[in-house]
């Protein structure tokens, strides 16, 4: 493993040892010390995986191996055609869409891009888009609806980019279109948060009919690091904001927000891509199925009245 | 007693950070010294440089209504704190002293009246409430001026003055963006119109829902309104932003607003496009 996060330093150490065994070659003896100090990693690994902290997981997510939604696109899926461009002013690599298959159903797919080096991050921007990359998730929504073609998007972004072109392009009302055409869109809608939900960059191809969540991803108003120092006027507060943003899959579901919790491999998501995508892959599956026969004003209908649903507030008995 | 200062039941107060009680008030922008009186007379905005003033729901009201006729609603629906979220205080301690503060109607009031003999549904945000932050209060708040208007078929107008959402409701007030824009899409179905009033400032979860949805946007000269905060920018792109980034008539020059509207002719424009629209 080339990127190893602070709290799994420990199962590191182990797997350095094993290594340094293995490479003294095989008396029965050491075979058998070997596949001991196996073991105690998978249980290390276990018992840390067991009881991860909202700002471990929010490491987890952020993991430069993980899975991305290119890589969903081709392991979960049969078939994938990448679209390019917003039709209006150019194509953002920091959000990819196009027509796909999965089984029986033809979607069409859309999710925020991050990269893997340096160079890719710079070309996909980090998986922060601008304005065009909302609106060329707009025109593929308008062609998914054309089409009668299900929608699937992944969730994975720091945030929309702040900068002065997405700006003077409209980046609010880029991401208020997006939110304004999916609660109206005539065909099923499943979002997926696969990492990093930042606030309305990633709600911005965020409304949907189901929402899952794999286990490590986040979802929230703000990143950690920045309610940090807005709230705690200093970046050093990060697990404490982590933790009181509740910003993980099991929080979400039990307030209502996320549909369902996607488990993960132990480790993580990167540590075994392959079960990972069949995992996505069967559940991508169920959730298209269980909405294929709902007719398109009870979508919408249904759509609208979860949203309306959410939030939290007290209501006084009497007007005062 | 001027009518600023008297205790109307159901309208929010102003701020006093934001409007200094006495006789005179200093130009936040040209530094001239105004008339109290003055200041009333041009819509709290500046004579001598048209420096807009940040005001209140109760001073909208007064400006936009025919006397008399607006009538608040819903003040009984209060912010929870489902997070129990705390930061350098406990939320339940900002929204107590906020109540207290600037009255019970959150960073949103909503109501009806007249405008011009035309009846509306009307939400004004209310800045100094948690800096004007959308949680769950607000956008239940506004999807109910939706339904007012799907219910008695008026149009409805809101005036935005916002921070953004409001963190110690985490992704509660996230899924306000989505809801409140999810609403607007029945008020377009059913040809109703939606005029948003932009005001200083206007940034975050709010402009990037229903603020930037308005059928027809208005802003008042020199309000900020974008996205992202220019700090933010700023401290992204490492580079000083230029003059007039993100202001009213950057907004208007992009492409983003339909027209800046100075107060004094707020009232007078509504009317006009609500009477080309109904
Ligand atoms: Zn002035």
């Amino acid at each position: 493993m080339s990127y190893v996060l602070e709290f799994e330093k420990p199962i590191l150490e182990l797997e350095k040892k094993v290594a340094e065994m293995k490479a003294l070659a095989g008396t029965l003896e050491l075979d058998e010390q070997i596949a001991d100090l196996e073991r105690r990693i998978e249980e290390l690994r276990a018992e840390i995986y067991s009881k991860l902290t909202r700002w471990q997981r929010v490491q987890i997510a952020r993991h430069p191996e993980r899975p991305y939604t290119l890589d969903y696109l081709a392991h979960s899926f049969d078939e994938f055609i990448e679209l390019h461009g917003d039709r209006c002013f150019r194509d953002d690599p920091a959000i990819v869409g196009g027509l796909a298959r999965i089984g029986e159903f033809t979607v069409v797919a859309v999710g925020h891009q991050k990269g893997r080096d340096t160079k890719s991050n710079l070309y996909r921007n980090f998986g922060m888009p601008n304005p065009e990359g909302y609106r060329k998730a707009a025109r593929l929504f308008r062609l998914a609806e054309k089409f009668g073609r299900p929608v699937v998007t992944f969730l994975d972004t720091p945030g929309a980019f702040p900068g002065i072109e997405a700006e003077e392009r409209g980046q609010a009302e880029a991401i208020a279109r997006n939110l304004f055409i999916m609660a109206q869109l005539r065909v099923p809608i499943v979002v997926v948060i696969i990492g990093e939900g930042a606030s309305g960059g990633a709600l911005g191809i965020g409304v949907g009919d189901r929402i899952v969540m794999l286990e490590n991803a986040w979802y929230s108003v703000i990143a950690p690091e920045s309610c940090s120092s807005i709230l705690w006027r200093s970046w050093e507060y990060k697990e404490q904001a982590a933790e009181a943003l509740q910003l993980c899959a099991t929080d979400l579901e039990r307030h209502g927000i996320i549909d369902r919790v996607v488990p993960e491999p132990v480790g993580g998501a990167h540590r075994d891509p392959q079960t990972m995508f069949a995992t996505m892959r069967h559940i991508l599956l169920e959730e298209l199925s269980g909405l294929s026969s709902v007719p398109p004003e009870e979508l919408v209908k249904r759509r609208h009245e979860k949203f309306a649903r959410m939030g939290v507030w007290e209501e006084l008995s009497v007007e005062q | 007693m001027p009518w600023f200062q008297r205790k109307t039941k159901n309208i929010q107060e102003t701020s006093p950070r934001e409007m200094p009680d006495g006789l005179w008030t200093k130009c936040d922008r040209c530094g001239e010294i105004i008339y109290k009186k003055q200041l009333e007379e041009h819509a709290y905005t500046c004579p001598k440089c048209n420096y807009h003033f940040r005001i209140g729901t109760a001073q909208y009201v007064k400006l936009l209504f025919d006397d008399g006729t607006f009538v608040e609603t819903d003040t009984h629906i209060r912010s929870a704190d489902p997070l129990e979220f705390v930061d350098t205080k406990p939320y339940t301690e900002r929204l107590r002293d906020a109540y207290r503060r600037f009255g019970p109607s959150d960073a949103l009031t909503i109501g009806y009246g007249s405008i011009g003999g035309q009846r509306i549904s009307f939400g004004c945000m209310n800045f100094a409430f948690i800096g004007g932050s959308m949680g769950s209060v607000v956008g239940e708040k506004f999807v109910r001026a939706v339904r007012r208007s799907l219910q008695e078929h008026v149009p409805l107008v809101v005036i935005s003055a916002s921070g953004g959402a409001r963190m110690q409701e985490a992704a509660f007030s996230l899924m306000q963006m989505a809801k409140t824009s999810a609403a607007l899409t029945e008020l377009s179905d059913a040809g109703l119109p939606y005029i948003s009033v932009l005001t200083d400032p206007t940034t975050g979860g709010v402009s990037a829902s229903y603020a930037m949805l308005g059928d027809i946007i208005l802003a008042e000269p020199g309000a900020l309104i974008g996205f992202a905060g220019p700090r933010v920018i700023e401290q992204t792109i490492r580079k000083k932003l230029p003059e007039g980034f993100q202001s009213a008539e950057f907004q208007l020059e992009h492409g983003f607003v339909d027209m800046i509207v100075h107060r004094k002719e707020l009232r007078p424009t509504i009317i006009r496009l609500l009477r080309l629209l109904t």
